[in-house]
């Protein structure tokens, strides 16, 4: 049960990452590989803060705008400096390394002995529950597990509406434009990079906060937490986008998140059955090739069953 | 109202890709004017447009609109002046964004974009009247991405769209050359509905000898980045198609005739 609730939780926190991997890679069109710096570089800002005694509901939102710094400069060197966009993202990447190594000062930092959202949530729970455990479906559930899976989707659900709101008004509008026909926002008056980068902001920002989240989930930062998160996201987005199966903005929102909490409850029934986990990076990316593929050879074996049935 | 002041644009210069597309183009336009630019293929007719538009910024010459410079404005920044209907009917709207986002977006041209609520029901009311007046049917369908449509109701939103908000120029980039000749005919009797109605200033590129005897009030004609004939007034009211395909061909003779006295040259002498 514990394993259930501790997937459900990740997978809320990190369908922040699903959320900011959509933005750049689908709204705007960018495969932007920021990410893998940017997640950690939220959760290396929020520890450090963390450890000096920072107010976790202070130091937590600090890693959203580190986070869209470095989106911003991916952004600029793509669009002021027209250096291809993939490289764009693996110079800020890259950087990113060695700026979270000098943030963190180390490359591991413990948060167990700090006051986090989920001390704060312990406390808070168990102040509303009036116990430590509480019976749920015949298991004893820690209160405090409870507390985050209950609290986790409220503040992703607070999130998605906000961002939902953002792109349905004028200046949200002209960025999705952006992405969908630079030539025709451009006549329309819009400066296309200048929306680049702020989507980018808001991408890389939304990742940071996953980072700074999880850190405090898993109770340590490490300068290693990034790598593979790119994938991670795109797979959430691709099942998301399988289960609306629409691309209108409130849906590929709410599929985002869905598609994040599934394949990460598909990982943990892996895990389950025994899959080793340093094989977990190669699965993702196998999948993401499939899900890739798959429009492309769907019609093909069609053609080939059908031509099977009339002979 | 717009002049533009000995233009030259080399695309790829010193390269064997080498193409002078505009070798000094000087052009007044008057405010109120329906000017028609008619060339050869590679004449540089688009070119011109798109050196007015914006899309680069030209290698020499001047740019004025009302008095303003603006020889180095960004194309975004320029777009506040111009409405622009491209010739590629999908150019000018977001296949992904419905209709009335489309016209959201158009109807924020020049000003700035905030935290506004884009489709507003004021705006939505006022899409679907103007919309309704195509007569397309599209007005029960501003929910639908615009990408669902065809060319010719996309071009048609397009045109009213770069209208929306009153531009001091409208630039058309042969707006009805990729059409099917309905559309094309559709698309051209309401750019001259709305041009006449709106009074507005517009700069028409076209391939259509047709169009530009029958449209406009001057007709300019270029030929290898240069402007060589400017017909206004009653000249341009008593020019029919075939006259203007007669020079055609004639320009078309004197380019074969440049290129047979070259090799002839070259035979003699090398």
């Amino acid at each position: 049960m514990s394993l259930l609730i501790g997937s459900l939780t990740i997978g809320f926190i990190l369908s922040l990452l699903a959320l900011g991997v959509h933005i750049s890679f689908y709204i705007f069109d960018f495969p932007d590989i920021t990410a893998e710096g940017s997640i950690t570089l939220g959760a290396a800002i929020t520890a450090v803060m963390l450890m000096k005694g920072w107010h976790p509901l202070l130091a937590t939102p600090m890693a959203f705008f580190a986070g869209a710094l470095a989106g911003a400069v991916t952004a600029i060197l793509a669009m002021k400096f027209s250096i291809n966009k993939l490289l764009a993202g693996i110079m800020t990447m890259t950087a990113l390394y060695s700026v979270n190594l000098r943030i963190m000062g180390r490359s591991n930092i413990p948060l167990m002995n700090e006051r986090t959202l989920v001390s704060e949530v312990e406390a808070l729970s168990q102040k509303v529950f009036r116990a430590s455990t509480v019976p749920l479906l015949h298991w004893e559930v820690s209160v405090r597990d409870l507390g985050q899976l209950i609290l986790c989707p409220l503040l992703i659900a607070l999130v998605a509406l906000l961002l939902y709101f953002f792109f349905r008004t004028n200046l949200g509008t002209a960025m999705r434009a952006t992405g969908d026909n630079a030539q025709m926002i451009r006549a329309q008056g819009v400066d296309d990079s200048k929306m680049i980068i702020l989507g980018l902001a808001i991408s890389n920002g939304l990742i940071a906060l996953s980072g700074a989240l999880l850190a405090q989930y898993q109770g340590f930062a490490d300068v290693q937490m990034g790598i593979g998160m790119v994938v991670w996201g795109l797979a959430s987005v691709i099942i998301g986008e399988a289960m609306v199966g629409t691309r209108d903005l409130g849906y590929t929102i709410i599929g985002a998140v869905m598609g994040s909490v599934l394949f990460r409850l598909l990982v943990a029934i892996a895990l389950r059955w025994g899959v080793n986990p340093n094989d977990l990076k190669l699965i993702t990316a196998a999948f993401v090739f499939l899900a890739l593929i798959m429009p492309k050879l769907l019609p093909f074996f069609k053609a080939r069953i059908r031509r099977l049935a009339h002979a | 109202m717009l002049e533009v002041n000995g233009v030259r644009k080399t695309f790829h210069p010193g390269s064997v890709n080498e193409v002078r597309a505009l070798q000094g183009v000087t052009l007044d336009i008057q405010d109120g004017s329906f000017t028609v630019v008619i060339g050869t293929n590679g004449s540089g007719k688009s070119t011109l447009l798109n050196a007015i538009a914006g899309s680069f910024l030209v290698d020499e010459g001047t740019l004025h609109l009302a008095g303003r410079d603006i020889t180095l404005w960004p194309e975004y920044r320029r777009a506040a002046l111009f409405g622009r209907v491209f010739q590629n009917p999908f150019s000018g709207t977001c296949p992904q964004l419905s209709i009335a986002e489309n016209f959201a977006l158009a109807a924020h041209r020049g000003f700035r974009r905030g935290l506004g609520w884009a489709v507003r029901g004021g705006l939505r009311r006022q899409v679907r009247e103007v919309v309704a007046r195509l007569d397309m049917g599209l007005e029960d369908r501003l929910d639908t991405p615009i990408g669902t449509l065809s060319g010719g109701q996309r071009q048609a939103l397009t045109l009213l769209m770069a209208t929306w908000q009153k531009p001091q120029l409208l630039l058309l980039d042969e707006h009805t050359a990729a059409l099917d000749p309905k559309s094309a005919d559709q698309i051209i009797t309401l750019t001259e509905k709305i041009v006449t109605s709106e009074r507005l200033t517009a700069l028409m590129v076209t391939h259509s000898m047709q169009q530009a005897a029958r449209f406009g009030d001057r007709l300019v004609m270029m030929h290898r980045g240069q402007l060589i004939e400017d017909l206004a007034g009653d000249r341009k009211k008593r020019v029919r198609a075939e006259e203007l395909l007669e020079r055609f061909e004639e320009l078309r003779r004197s380019d074969l005739l440049d290129e047979s006295a070259a090799e002839m040259l070259e035979r003699c002498y090398v």
